[in-house]
């Protein structure tokens, strides 16, 4: 552990501008990510409890008038969220987190900060480029929060902005067209630099299958950004082309809006718009799902002692989900229609999809066998991690069969999937990430005692979120509903709504320790036994802590493969990849 | 302190610069993009009762001009980049210009295209055939914009980049050649697709 | 009927094709629930059993690949048998097997925001035309009353009749934005997408009032675009579309005394 280097002395100290804010260094990039991507999960977080409210109890006043009277008349009438609102606050929900939150958090802060470090590399392959990345993710934020405040208010027509309803809904949506225009940018020049990056400047040694498992889901992630977000570009264009230029791209001819002919020559399709957009948002789950597995399974290996098991299969699994992630999109669209012989296509593509997840998870609990588990908070998140997974992708399967579809399809039981995927699993992986690397970036280390009572309190709540959801989708209730109690069967379950509004709550109040732990810990926080206080084998652990500009003291190089723990006859545990024996 | 390396020399296995690997990559994802709007195009033509042939909407001439112009411009962007390879800066400012100058011309006929169908009341949201060729013509326009940009850039600063780097000085123009030739190639798709089918 | 059609699981299933949809939903849990308890006992096992103590060392040895490789061939098998014994076979009975218009009540039903129009032939058997320009508030299908087929046509307004233990066909579409129509106790979902028409059958084999629902979300009112599907006996049927007869005869007359 060192905080002051010889070495940095010999450069000159770039201003404050360049050294905090305009840097071109992967770790600033990656922490002014991290940062970002974190206020947004909070908001997006925060948007959610207030629709939590209106869900337990529809059509009350809200209880905190101060801030009911803050949103204003056009939000809330006498305490009472409009169904406006209602649909705002779902639409820039799913936005933020997704486009927002988890992905920036996952590859923009996790992906920039530990990959260069973990391939041994100076920084990323266009410096200057990664900044511009962050500052285009930046401005998109920035459009997206401002669209709240435009006549009308942010976009209200769900995260997947399908048309024609998009295309007739208020100015909010132009403004999340062009916020995903740049947020799309970002994306684009971040997976370029990834995928530069790791093909150029592995250090000598560094073979593919020595890589860690973390940037293999990087590599792959980068892939699916890179090609799967420009088809959402383009159905972004012709939207916008509808909005403001009035093309009828997703327009039939003959439409009444409110009783009224609408005044467009017509001719175009909406479902065209759904392919487009579902063929960008289905390999984006796996966006959102393959860095937290590759957190995963460093801190699995970490805390287990052993190399992981199966890491070839692991490495396969996770490119064939890549490739086959692009041929799955149309089970989104089972009934808008869809005939026999597209929807078995589908189906069957979906089902292969499905295998190489279970040899992952598989891989990952066979890991556990014979190890010597170290139970650190980031090792309890990451093994939470496992079953929350477990249970999100098995929820996909009656999802993802046509005929059980039928009945689920729009319904909560498509929430309780999605969420079981994205929240319990990405973000409790996030969050081990965090406590996992968090002595590296600052040389101090977490509060165990905050951290485990942070954990075992968001394990808890979350589930109490997200579990009812299943209940409430076999019952039929739909998504999006301002008051799921107009229908009979949705009476029948909303006591699940109290429950889980209380819960949702809980787990807000379950992050406070999480912040206070993060805030009091970069300066209060134990400092780190050594550079490698984990006792890790891979390339991050064998910088100075933190990292200088340009990481590594002198090039690494390899020797092994990324987990060699407890190898046999060695007075350590732990064989770091750049020892040479 | 480590450099970042293989930014002018050649990676020994890839075989490529960083710098080349990028603007393949980055021409992947937009072959994504225009073949995302190609698929689109198909999918309306199909789905429509009618629809119109191009050349009798559109000004065929005028365009085969332009296609004309634009293969022009990749042979003397080939040309400029191999002036360089043979250490001939003067050869390569004065291809390169004509490169940026043919690029101009195009969008100055493309403007005058637009012009002659804004001014028969023809715009993007007459109907879904002139909708797609807008959106179509438009964002390659913009393509075209936005090298034309990057050139001059280049063109601006290549007499101290070239005394300085010459070889990061190739590969740059290298790399802008790769991007120029995809625009053209969108353009020799464009042209049979909107004008003559 | 005394009991709650609707609970915390599957409500109640009164069509006729709806109890393959719910076979396979089961059996999809049956298989869901297997292979979490699976993994789940396995993983705490290990949890347990694999702590950190005093004197014990990982081992760097891994065990076989047999254990992973069952469980993977075992999911392959179960997931094959679903989508190809039951999911394609459901869904192909579906688009396929319509029943026979002549046997059939069929129906158009357009949706709009946020109401469900219902469209019946009447008694000829035959749709009237409907245009665009003719749409207002009282007419808000667009019918044409003038066209011969379309005088007798008979037309409601998010109450949807139909008669129990025969097949109906139900031609959907929209007017301005996607809906979805949506019969939980029915098993019957489907987008009602603006510029084309969708034709969906299924048959009920129990009278009473359910719930019609909107599942894709349509605008501010998608909450409370709610129908509701009465299904009557074939009397009860015929006697409400008397009433409906000389409802809209007394309105048509109204309007040409205007």
């Amino acid at each position: 552990m060192s905080v002051q280097h010889p070495l940095e002395h010999r450069h000159e100290a770039p201003g404050f501008w360049r050294k905090y804010l305009f840097s071109t260094d992967h770790k600033t990039i990656g922490i002014q990510y991290a940062i970002t991507a974190m206020f947004f999960l909070l908001f997006g977080f925060a948007l959610i409890m207030l629709i939590r409210w209106q869900l337990a109890y529809p059509g009350k006043p809200f209880p905190i008038p101060f801030l009911a009277s803050l949103l204003g008349e056009a939000r809330m009438v006498s305490g009472i969220m409009l169904p406006e609102f209602y649909n705002e606050l779902g639409a820039m929900h799913g936005t933020i987190m997704i486009f927002l939150g988890v992905v920036p958090l996952a590859v923009g802060a996790f992906g920039n900060y530990v990959m260069p470090l973990q391939i041994g590399a100076p920084d990323m392959a266009f410096p200057r480029i990664n900044m511009a990345s962050y500052w285009a993710y930046f401005l998109g934020g920035i459009v997206m929060l401002g669209s709240f405040f435009v006549p009308g208010g942010a976009a209200s027509s769900g995260w997947t902005s399908y048309p024609p309803l998009a295309n007739i809904a208020t100015q909010g949506q132009t403004f999340w067209l062009i916020g995903m225009v740049f947020l799309i940018t970002s994306s684009l020049l971040g997976s370029i630099n990834f995928i530069a990056t790791i093909v150029q400047l592995r250090a000598k040694g560094l073979s593919f299958f020595r890589l860690p498992f973390f940037v293999w889901a990087q590599f792959v992630t980068a892939f699916l950004l890179l090609l799967a977000f420009p088809p959402l570009e383009a159905a972004g264009v012709l939207q916008l082309m509808d909005r403001l230029f009035g093309t009828s791209f997703f327009l039939p001819s003959g439409l009444v809006v409110g009783g009224k002919a609408l005044e467009v020559s017509g001719g175009g399709n909406p479902l065209l718009w759904q392919h487009l957009f579902w063929f960008l948002a289905h390999p984006e789950v796996y966006v959102l799902i393959l860095p937290a597995m590759g957190i995963v399974a460093e801190i699995i290996a970490n805390n287990t002692r052993k190399p992981l098991w199966g890491y070839k299969p692991l490495v396969y699994s996770v490119l064939f989900l890549g490739f086959m992630s692009f041929i799955v999109w149309a089970h989104h669209m089972f009934i808008t229609g869809m005939g026999t012989v597209m929807s078995t296509f589908f189906q069957a593509t979906t089902m292969i999809i499905s295998i190489p997840s279970v040899v992952i998870l598989t891989s990952l609990i066979i890991s556990l066998w014979g190890a010597s588990i170290r139970y650190t908070v980031p090792m309890l998140f990451a093994l939470a991690f496992l079953p929350m997974f477990g249970i999100g992708g098995l929820t996909g399967l009656p999802l993802g069969l046509a005929s059980s579809d039928i009945h689920l399809h729009d319904t909560y039981y498509v929430i309780g999937h999605f969420h079981y995927v994205v929240a319990p699993g990405t973000l409790l992986a996030l969050f081990a990430g965090v406590y996992y690397w968090f002595p590296k970036v600052t040389g101090r280390m977490m509060s165990e005692k905050l951290g485990k009572i942070h954990f075992w309190l968001s394990l808890i709540f979350i589930n109490g979120v997200f579990l009812p959801m299943f209940f409430q989708g076999m019952a039929g209730v739909s998504r999006r509903l301002y008051d799921p109690t107009t229908y009979a069967y949705g009476k029948v379950v909303q006591p699940l709504n109290i429950v889980m509004s209380y819960s949702a709550w809980l787990l807000a109040v379950a992050q406070i320790f999480f912040l206070i732990n993060l805030v009091y810990s970069i300066w209060k926080g134990e400092k780190a036994s050594s550079d490698n206080p984990w006792d890790a084998t891979t390339l991050e652990w064998a910088t100075p802590t933190p990292p200088p500009h340009g990481n590594f003291l002198t090039p690494p190089e390899v020797y092994h493969g990324p987990y060699e723990y407890s190898v046999p006859g060695r007075k350590t545990d732990f064989l770091p990849q750049n020892q040479s024996e | 302190m480590m450099e970042i390396p293989y930014t002018v020399k050649p990676h020994p296995v890839t075989g490529v610069y960083n710098g080349k690997f990028g603007i393949w990559l980055f021409l992947a994802s937009e072959v994504m993009l225009f073949g995302a709007l190609f698929s689109a195009y198909v999918l309306l033509r199909v789905g429509a009762d009618t629809w119109p042939r191009g050349s009798a909407l559109l000004n065929v001439p005028l365009a085969t001009l332009n296609t004309m112009l634009l293969i022009t411009s990749s042979v003397t962007m080939v040309m400029s980049w191999a002036s360089l390879k043979v250490n001939n800066f003067g050869k390569y400012r004065f291809y390169f210009a004509s490169t940026i100058f043919l690029g101009l011309a195009f969008l100055v006929v493309k403007s005058f295209e637009y012009g002659a169908k804004f001014e028969h009341n023809h715009f993007p949201s007459t109907d879904t055939f002139y909708a797609i060729y807008f959106t179509l013509t438009g964002l390659h326009g913009l393509h075209v914009l936005g090298g034309i940009l990057v050139n001059t850039y280049l063109l601006s600063t290549a007499k101290s980049m070239w005394n300085r780097d010459p070889e990061h000085m190739t590969n740059r123009i290298e790399c802008a050649g790769l991007y120029w030739h995809f625009v053209d190639l969108v353009w020799i798709f464009l042209f049979p697709v909107l004008y003559l089918l | 009927m005394n009991e709650s059609p609707y609970g915390y699981w599957l409500p109640i299933d009164i069509s006729t094709h709806g109890y393959q949809i719910d076979q396979l939903i089961a059996l999809l849990h049956w298989f869901m629930g297997g292979l979490f308890v699976f993994w789940s006992a396995f993983f705490i096992y290990c949890l347990i059993r694999f702590r950190h103590r005093e004197g014990h060392q990982a081992s760097y040895r891994l065990i076989s690949g047999k254990f992973s490789k069952v469980l993977e061939v075992g999911v392959i098998i179960v997931e094959s048998v679903l989508l190809i014994g039951f999911s394609i076979p459901i869904w192909a009975s579906l688009k396929h097997d319509f029943p026979d218009a002549k046997e059939a009540l069929t129906v158009h039903i357009v949706a709009e925001q946020f109401s469900w129009n219902i469209h019946y032939p009447g008694r000829d058997g035959v749709f009237g035309k409907r245009d665009v320009q003719l749409t207002s508030p009282s007419n808000p299908l667009g019918l044409d009353r003038k066209d011969p087929y379309g005088k007798d046509d008979i037309t409601s307004i998010n109450v949807f009749h139909m008669v129990v233990n025969k097949p109906v066909i139900v031609h959907l579409s929209s007017k301005d934005v996607i809906h979805s129509f949506f019969i939980p106790v029915m098993r019957i979902k489907q987008d009602a997408i603006p510029g084309s028409s969708i034709p969906i059958w299924f048959e009920a084999t129990q009278t009473g009032k359910f719930d019609i629902a909107c599942a894709q979300l349509c605008g501010l009112g998608h909450y409370r675009m709610r129908g509701e599907v009465s299904i009557d006996t074939q009397e009860a049927f015929d006697q409400w579309m008397l009433q409906k007869e000389s409802e809209s005869e007394q309105a048509s007359s109204e309007e040409t005394h205007q």
